[in-house]
């Protein structure tokens, strides 16, 4: 750390270093693209975690948050633009694959444009849209932008920046499609995009070439609905994201509040969340699993799932009253004491679950068309998975054994013991394989926890309204999906002053194209599946 | 073993002699009654297979399947036909029309006409000529242009991408299923479908052949499955990749028309399976044993060869229920490089046996 703290104060005077939660750098933009080609290339800070679009009043700009691969360390990164009316960073997209997509999001919700950066289309909103919703002094005048029932224009080309060695910033077009292709738009209304998700798909017969993910058909602006909420209200939008994940994200939220407040959770309501969250996890990998067999065209094995799947959400449904979104975790703890039944139903299901995996794997996984179907299709190394920040079980399945559990416990974690189920293929069936065995390594945790509820509070006491201090946090937590990051930064009023989600399922999204171009259309069903991205996720 | 042709006879003999019409006449209020026959039982097994289907894939996916219309949900199918019936034909703005109309008639009018030279029943066979099993075979490629018309004539992409994996699809697996037919007339001698039945009086082909005619019939099982475009061959209609295939853009009862023919092309794979392999209508016979001779001769010939299709259809239903699909690519290397050389090879093995008389 102090070697990265001199080198940066010898080689970039200019930057500004600081210790806070993680290291902190304030950068000016002309040394940023070189300070974060050093970063990544001298002291292996090669996974950009978040890129959190900022509006600071005066200022825009944006927030990174990059990680070491090997040694977890995170840094934290603030670059500021120059003015409000015409903004422009420098695209950090040539040396993280991700970036292109953030920062074609900061430029949707900021303006702000990034020189270097292929492709400076919005991409969540319509093209039409008029200003730049995350701004503080956005027009929110229904008038501007009413709700259009005119069909999109879809553009073929897209703009992106350039400097000339003279330090002038041109604007250029590129080709997205050319007019001899033949486009299928997979999606929106597809059975196999798992919600409103549009893969413009290039097909050459039946091999694909390219794709082009259009986004935004599920956004409902939930970082911005934030801001005009108290702390307790922003929790439930979590539920609302990646639907399959919802105890997870809520717990990930909590437990940023929590960290921002200082505030200490009951024992007893701790393990309640980590035995919820590892329940959680195994219902979002069976039906993960499920609708995956299903994609392949196995319709029987989705229902296998989906009969533990009823235990789980009965299991559910008698603690929290819901079999979706939960509203479960609150601020300081839970929101209701467990069931009386709870203890005995979890038991039930740990008694169930080996032997229904072992059936899954009986019906489906040892079958050859199965095994032809997913073997080498989709593989995805392991630079790769790294340099699209992709998370969760799909990174650990390309040999990156990143788990948040275990690389920056939170909760009651550091003192469980289990596996970070790792695998090396990264291939569409080491995806499969991954999480049926994450499944029996969250049995193994409610296991060890099931006996050991400790009796006494479920929640902390908390204020009736929240403050946090001025000041900003990240908070991590490992969803089924991947690696789920809230950022919160306060000014010390009762509403967040930006509340960023940073979810796993969009550089899941994101990385598509990259595993399909070549292979055939088949095959994109059976990388989109084995990814298994969640929609609302995506668009927030 | 009762012979129904005495039904036909009746008629025939009551048309002409009794009612005193000529000949043409005859013919013509024959044809009519045939066809009004055929196309009740066209109705009836497309509803039986609708159910019977929803109620297999429901058990093997811990379900209960339809049981809320009538006992058993046993007029669901009834319901839905009534349904598909009274619902709207929506036309398409940029399609082409004429085309777009008739290429569910082709489809449903292959299957029809296959149904004219299966073995129903002792005796009850519509037509019955030197080259019925041949027939047969022509007929039901017909189907293939139903479907390409219906994908090219949407002018939809994934309509279009079904159209052309099914036609690529089915002009392949065809190829086995002619040679596992071949093999099996060889031993028969005879392309004619009353004299193939009648060679299987005193043996099945699939035991009077063994192991070719295992082999082969293994082989058309598969390939069946695959000319019926049914999982694990369902690519022209992956409902995962193409939403439908081919008949994405169909509504109401030109819709229908597609389902029922899927489920009636099943039925014909399944008759056909029966026919070269199991006796047609005719009932198990082992040679020596006369008393069980004689018992099974008393369940009626229909009866026989409805239950063996049946049965042989359930396996591919399994089949259905059971496996993933394909991807392309491995299902047309599946034909040419395994399935169709083991048919031809098959089909060797056949002629040797023949021809050195190793055969029962």
């Amino acid at each position: 750390m102090a070697n990265l703290q001199e080198t940066v104060a010898r080689k970039f005077p200019e930057v500004e270093v600081a210790q806070g939660e993680t290291l902190e750098l304030n950068v000016p933009d002309k040394v940023w693209h070189d300070l974060a080609t050093s970063l990544r290339n001298d002291f292996g800070y090669d996974n950009l975690r978040a890129l959190i679009g900022m509006d600071w009043g005066e200022q825009l700009g944006v927030v990174y948050y990059i990680v070491n691969s090997t040694t977890y360390d995170m840094i934290r990164v603030k670059v500021v633009a120059d003015g409000r009316e015409n903004p422009f960073l420098h695209s950090i997209s040539d040396l993280y694959a991700i970036a292109g997509v953030y920062e074609r999001e900061v430029y949707d919700f900021y303006g702000i444009k990034f020189i270097g950066n292929p492709d400076m289309r919005r991409l969540f909103l319509r093209n039409d849209w008029v200003g730049f919703p995350f701004r503080k002094d956005y027009n929110a005048d229904p008038d501007v932008n009413p709700v259009r029932l005119d069909h999109e224009e879809v553009e073929d080309t897209t703009v992106y920046y350039e400097e000339d060695p003279s330090g002038k910033i041109v604007e250029k077009q590129r080709v997205i499609f050319s007019p001899e292709q033949f486009v299928v738009n997979i999606g929106p209304q597809h059975p196999a995009t798992h919600g409103v998700l549009r893969l413009r798909t290039a097909v050459d017969g039946e091999t694909i070439t390219k794709i082009d993910l259009y986004l935004g058909y599920i956004h409902r602006g939930i970082e911005k609905l934030c801001e005009a909420q108290g702390y307790p209200q922003t929790l439930h939008y979590t539920d609302r994201l990646d639907y399959l994940s919802a105890m997870i994200n809520r717990h990930g939220l909590c437990l940023c509040i929590e960290k921002a407040m200082g505030l200490e959770i009951p024992r007893r309501a701790q393990v309640i969340r980590v035995i919820m969250d590892e329940l959680n996890r195994i219902n979002s990998h069976l039906l993960a699993m499920g609708t995956f067999c299903m994609d392949l065209g196995a319709t029987t094995m989705l229902f296998y799932p989906l009969r533990e799947r009823e235990r789980i959400l009965d299991i559910f449904e008698k603690t929290t009253g819901a079999r979706m979104t939960f509203n479960y975790n609150t601020i300081g703890g839970v929101m209701a004491d467990l069931h009386t039944d709870f203890v005995s139903d979890v038991k039930a299901l740990l008694d169930v679950m080996p032997k229904a995996i072992k059936e899954y794997n009986k019906v489906f996984t040892g079958n050859i068309i199965a095994r032809n179907r997913m073997e080498g299709v989709g593989a995805l190394s392991k630079e790769d998975a790294i340099s699209y920040n992709i998370t969760g079980p799909t990174a650990r399945s390309a040999g990156w054994n990143y788990d948040v559990r275990r690389a920056r416990p939170y909760g009651i974690y550091s003192e469980l013991d289990f596996t970070v189920v790792t695998r090396t293929g990264g291939d569409s069936m080491d995806r499969f394989k991954a999480r049926i065995t994450e499944m029996e390594e969250s049995c193994k945790i409610i296991a060890q926890l099931i006996d050991k509820i400790p009796e006494g509070d479920i929640c902390a006491k908390v204020p009736k309204i929240i403050k946090l201090p001025e000041g900003h946090w990240f908070q991590e937590v490992e969803t089924g999906k991947g690696a789920f990051g809230c950022y919160i930064e306060s000014t010390g009023a009762a509403q967040p002053y930006r509340l960023k989600f940073n979810s796993p399922c969009l550089p899941l999204a994101a990385v598509v194209d990259h595993l399909v171009s070549g292979n055939k259309i088949a095959d994109l069903i059976t990388i989109g599946g084995s990814l298994d991205y969640i929609v609302p996720d995506i668009d927030r | 073993m009762q012979d129904l042709s005495f039904i036909t006879g009746w008629i025939d003999n009551f048309l002409s002699v009794t009612c005193g019409l000529a000949p043409w006449l005859t013919v013509t209020v024959e044809c009519v009654l045939i066809g009004l026959g055929l196309l009740l039982l066209y109705a009836l097994l497309a509803l039986f297979y609708i159910y019977f289907e929803r109620k297999v894939c429901a058990f093997f996916q811990c379900r209960l399947g339809p049981n809320r219309v009538g006992p058993l949900g046993l007029l669901q199918s009834f319901a839905d036909m009534f349904k598909m019936l009274i619902k709207e034909l929506i036309t398409l703005n940029h399609a082409d029309k004429f085309l777009f109309g008739l290429a569910p008639f082709l489809v449903i009018l292959a299957s029809m006409l296959a149904f004219a030279v299966l073995p129903w029943g002792n005796g009850l066979q519509v037509i019955d000529f030197n080259i019925g099993i041949f027939f047969l075979l022509a007929t039901s490629s017909i189907g293939v242009l139903g479907i390409l018309l219906a994908g090219w004539s949407s002018n939809n992409k994934f309509t279009l991408i079904g159209a052309l994996r099914s036609g690529a699809q089915m002009v392949s697996y065809e190829i086995s299923i002619s040679l596992c037919v071949v093999t099996m007339v060889c031993l028969a001698g005879t392309m004619s479908v009353s004299e193939i039945v009648a060679e299987q009086a005193n043996g099945w082909f699939i035991f009077k052949g063994h192991i070719p005619a295992i082999i082969a019939f293994l082989v058309y099982i598969v390939a069946g499955t695959a000319e019926t475009n049914r999982g694990p061959f369902d690519l022209p209609e992956a409902e995962s990749e193409l939403t439908a295939g081919y008949h994405t853009e169909y509504s109401g009862m030109h819709f229908g028309f597609f389902y029922l023919a899927e489920y009636l092309n099943l039925f014909i794979i399944g008759g056909v399976a029966a026919l070269l392999f199991f006796g047609g209508w005719m009932p198990l016979h082992i040679p020596g044993w006369d008393g069980f001779n004689a018992v099974m001769d008393y369940i009626p010939s229909f009866l026989w060869f409805l239950v063996k299709a049946v049965v042989i259809t359930f396996v591919m239903i399994w089949f259905k229920w059971t496996f993933p699909r394909l991807r392309i690519d491995q299902l047309l290397s599946f034909e040419w490089k395994y399935l169709m050389p083991l048919s031809l090879v098959n089909l060797v093995l056949m002629v040797i046996i023949i021809a050195t008389g190793f055969h029962f």
